[in-house]
């Protein structure tokens, strides 16, 4: 077993940026931290931040898998809006709520099997090969929902959006769920090691017996999976499947919490419950301009240059003055 | 009931409504180069366009740019070549319709601008038919002066998408039917993308920064899909939506008509999708007598509450393809 230094893991910037952001949000709305219970759930901004955070949270966590192979999934996005029109239009057309999911989680799988396809035996780069399904993936949504939002009163996809399993929002369950499940079969088992294999050098993987090509294709379809789930959540949040705007531009938003969470873009070493980290801190800045009372203009420039802060106090030359400085404050 | 019956029967309402037959222009080739399908609305534009030339016997070629200019100024060029009577345009961007629209000049066919305006010289095109977006917010914010009365009201705001012209418009015509009413205010206005999703999520924000909701008395959303969302963050936050909080929203979307009918809003100003009522009009006026119309037909800005038979609205509108 290797052993886990909590308190070098806690200094990470990742959980300083998030503990300031926090921080920050406190400062300007001082009720930021209150939780109560409202009809049987729970209720807070900070559980807004899980909730709202979920969706990109489930999506980081595929993304993360795909980048630490070198590759990157543009197309999660688009998925998410054919799940959430497949589930949509099947129970509006009569169908059960387990039939309506089942389809959206399978259209889903073959999506990522679609891309990992691309990708392993056309050797079509990935940021290409994912493309292909972000440009065509929308409009096939929009097929499915002839262009309207379809809107459903199903309680179990309502359920799976709005519900609450132990005052616990669903998202927040499920996010929870995929993330610590994922966590455990990457790296208890072999699998993490043989994914940052082929990520650091393919061809060295293949020759060290690696099915490479094969682990390729699971990782594709696994993001495929989690841009399921999340647009099942996003859909049945609003109770509707919006094929114009549902999941737009979150594919950049999970990009993002892989790298702020500190996997490389180049693959090799990553880790599942720092890019959900990363996710926590995009949704806590977000929650945060909401509150702040700020005007809408300023959102972006807020946000970007919270990012470059992050991303340069992760930089190694920033790490590595930073710990030059610490080892010579102790010395003193 | 099927689709082609709710089509068939909402045809007959504006039939009705609608006063003279043009006969003239029955037989008739026109063009209509729509934007594509961005939206709800504009798929319900595309509906009522097509009804509206059937009823009238317009013989309607239909082309669909998908977003793109390029394509609009093919199918315009392609109209031109056809020799069609009349053109309609819903143009996707404001700039760089010259030279394809003195191509249609050239050629003696009248070209009408439906729901966006363009840059260009107003020689080119016949007449531009369009709703006054300012007005749209006015009368919304008209609405919850009068309603509040002088009771103090603090109002939140879901905008459209930052520097889009419906946010901008929408926006400033709201703030000025406020104006002079110190009684209420905007207490806070946040940006919720014109979707549904994004309504919520701000909606929940602005609830738990103003103490639960307690203080909110109304929100003013900039379109009815924000609407639908803060409806639900409210719900979701224990409060009764349409009582506990006024919602005052535009465009007149179906859904938003069954939330009237729930209770849970209290107030739309309608953008019409019939852009091609009054184009027709104009056109037959031009083509049968060779009147001129003004250079800009605004449409009707109307007000809509539960008290305007939110069911029968709902039910007209659900066939129309938002």
């Amino acid at each position: 077993m290797r052993r886990i230094d909590w308190r070098g893991a806690l200094l990470r910037p990742q959980f300083m940026a998030l503990a300031a952001v926090l921080g920050i949000n406190w400062l300007l709305f001082p009720g930021f931290f209150d939780i109560t219970l409202q009809d049987g759930r729970l209720f807070g901004s900070v559980i807004d931040v899980l909730n709202r955070g979920a969706p990109v949270a489930i999506l980081a966590i595929g993304m993360t898998a795909v980048i630490a192979t070198k590759g990157v999934d543009l197309s999660v996005g688009a998925v998410m809006a054919i799940a959430g029109a497949v589930a949509a239009v099947l129970v509006t057309g009569g169908s059960s709520a387990i039939v309506a999911v089942g389809a959206a989680l399978l259209v889903g799988l073959l999506c990522g099997l679609w891309n990992g396809i691309l990708v392993t035996y056309l050797e079509i780069q990935p940021i290409i090969a994912t493309l292909v399904l972000m440009v065509a993936g929308r409009g096939l949504a929009q097929l499915v929902t002839e262009g309207s939002i379809v809107t459903f009163s199903d309680p179990v996809l309502i359920f799976i959006g709005t519900g609450s399993l132990f005052g616990m929002p669903m998202p927040i369950v499920i996010a929870a769920v995929l993330a610590i499940g994922a966590t455990l079969i990457v790296r208890k088992t072999a699998l993490g090691l043989l994914i940052e294999a082929v990520g650091v050098n393919r061809s060295a993987a293949r020759f060290s017996g690696i099915s490479s090509g094969l682990l390729l294709v699971v990782v594709y379809t696994f993001a495929g999976f989690c841009a399921a789930t999340s647009g099942l959540i996003v859909a049945g949040d609003i109770r509707g499947a919006d094929a114009n705007n549902a999941g737009l531009w979150l594919e950049l938003d999970a990009i993002l919490a892989v790298v702020i969470g500190g996997t490389s873009l180049l693959g090799g070493r990553f880790s599942i419950p720092m890019s959900v980290v990363g996710a926590l801190i995009i949704q806590a800045m977000n929650t945060g301009i909401l509150i702040s009372g700020f005007s809408p203009e300023f959102n972006l420039v807020v946000k970007s240059g919270v990012i470059i802060l992050i991303l340069v106090l992760q930089a190694p030359m920033t790490s590595q003055w930073l710990r030059k400085r610490m080892s010579e404050g102790k010395a003193q | 009931m099927s689709i082609i019956k709710k089509l068939a029967l909402a045809a007959g309402v504006s039939a009705l409504l609608s006063s003279a037959a043009y006969a003239d222009l029955s037989g008739k080739v026109i063009g209509f180069s729509q934007i594509g399908s961005e939206s709800g609305w504009r798929a319900a534009e595309t509906s009522v366009t097509k009804s509206e030339a059937e009823k009238l016997g317009i013989d309607l070629k239909f082309a669909d740019a998908q977003q793109k200019q390029e394509n609009q100024i093919k199918a315009i060029r392609g109209f031109i070549a056809q020799g069609v009577a009349a053109i309609l345009v819903a143009p996707v961007v404001s700039t760089g319709w010259e030279e394809v629209l003195t191509e249609a000049k050239e050629a003696n066919i009248p070209v009408i601008l439906l729901d966006r305006g363009i840059d260009a010289p107003q020689d080119l095109y016949l007449t531009s038919v369009a709703s006054d977006q300012v007005k749209e917010g006015h009368v919304a914010g008209d609405w919850l002066v009068k309603t509040v009365a002088d009771k103090d009201c603090k109002i939140v705001e879901l905008q459209g998408t930052v520097g889009s012209s419906p946010a901008i418009n929408r926006k400033k015509g709201f703030e000025d039917a406020l104006a002079g009413h110190a009684n209420l205010s905007i207490i806070r206005s946040q940006t919720g993308d014109f979707t549904r999703a994004k309504g919520k999520e701000v909606m929940e924000g602005f609830l738990k920064a103003e103490d639960g909701g307690k203080g909110i008395c109304a929100v003013y959303a900039h379109n009815d899909d924000m609407a639908v969302g803060a409806i639900q963050a409210i719900k979701d936050a224990g409060l009764k939506p349409g009582t506990d909080i006024l919602v005052v929203s535009i465009d007149g979307v179906p859904d938003i008509f069954q939330a009237f009918v729930a209770g849970e809003a209290n107030a739309t100003v309608e953008l019409t999708p019939n852009m091609a009522g009054p184009a027709f009009a104009a056109l037959d006026a031009y083509l049968t007598a060779g009147t001129v119309p003004e250079k800009f037909i605004i449409t009707e800005s109307k007000l809509y509450t539960p008290a305007d038979d939110a069911q029968g609205e709902y039910d007209r509108r659900k066939g129309l393809g938002y």
